[in-house]
């Protein structure tokens, strides 16, 4: 549509400039350090709670660093997840955005939430094809990302 | 710097560096998301997401750019042991417990909870 055609409403005619300045107006405007505070503190809380956990994990269970470092990203998923079923996760995220979002409970969350989300059509065609939603996402994109960052690397060296 | 700290500060400012994108560009969550998996295998692929972890632990291996870190450091390892055939091999060797956990407990929580609204 040409930008400044006149918009064709009954009793205001204004132009497509016009009716996007006063959207962008009317709109509430995003409380960006507001959010950005609340996303470091509760993103910055659950890798504190993670680094706890690793440490019991090698100093507790005796697991090397590796193995318990893998035991945090788990359990910390297996937390994602239960929050996700049990309904709680959104109301987190409300408040926390990107702070639950960003780490590893983010990602168990858009599993547990797409496969639920399509549960009602069965095992298979339902939470089977279902559990990577935006998960999905992630794997394609970062797979291909480490191969082609991984054959460059190889080249190089 | 205590390594609790450390992991607060840098696990935080991870996560309100993707708030700030969310809020300040067209990006949604899920492009975050994978955006932060990519940024993650090119810092692994310039050496620099492991000194980020020695440093940071849990605050570098939480947020997802550390599943793009693994699985790139993953497939370069085994690249330089066994040649090109390693960068498939070994994509998935350090996720794979990452992966699988994410699998199983996915799968048995949403057989045994029901969306609530």
């Amino acid at each position: 549509m040409p930008q400044d055609k006149p918009l064709n409403t009954s009793r205001v005619k204004l132009t497509q400039k016009q009716y996007q300045q006063l959207v962008s107006e009317r709109q509430p405007k995003v409380p960006v350090l507001k959010r950005a505070l609340r996303a470091f503190v509760s993103g910055g809380l659950i890798c504190t709670f993670g680094q706890f956990l690793l440490e019991t994990y090698m100093d507790v269970f005796g697991m090397t660093r590796d193995l318990a470092s893998s035991a945090t990203t788990a359990t910390i998923i297996l937390i994602g997840g239960l929050l996700t079923g049990l309904g709680y996760f959104d109301k987190i995220a409300a408040f926390a955005g990107a702070g639950v979002a960003v780490p590893v409970t983010g990602f168990a969350n858009s599993m547990v939430s797409s496969a639920m989300e399509y549960k009602r059509e069965g095992l298979i065609y339902g939470i089977g094809s279902h559990l990577f939603g935006l998960a999905g996402s992630v794997i394609v994109y970062g797979v291909v990302t480490a191969f082609v960052v991984g054959l460059i690397v190889s080249l190089v060296s | 710097m205590n390594t609790y700290l450390a992991a607060f500060l840098v696990g935080g400012l991870i996560c309100a560096l993707g708030q700030v994108l969310v809020d300040t560009t067209r990006f949604t969550q899920g492009h975050i998301l994978s955006a932060f998996t990519v940024a993650g295998g090119i810092l692994a692929g310039l050496g620099l997401y492991k000194p980020l972890i020695d440093f940071a632990g849990a605050g570098a291996t939480l947020p997802i750019s550390s599943f793009g870190n693994a699985l790139a450091q993953g497939a370069i390892n085994e690249a330089k042991r066994t040649g090109f055939m390693g960068l498939l091999s070994g994509m998935f060797e350090l996720t794979s417990s990452g992966i699988a956990a994410a699998i199983v407990f996915s799968f048995l929580i949403a057989l045994f909870f029901d969306p609530r609204s």
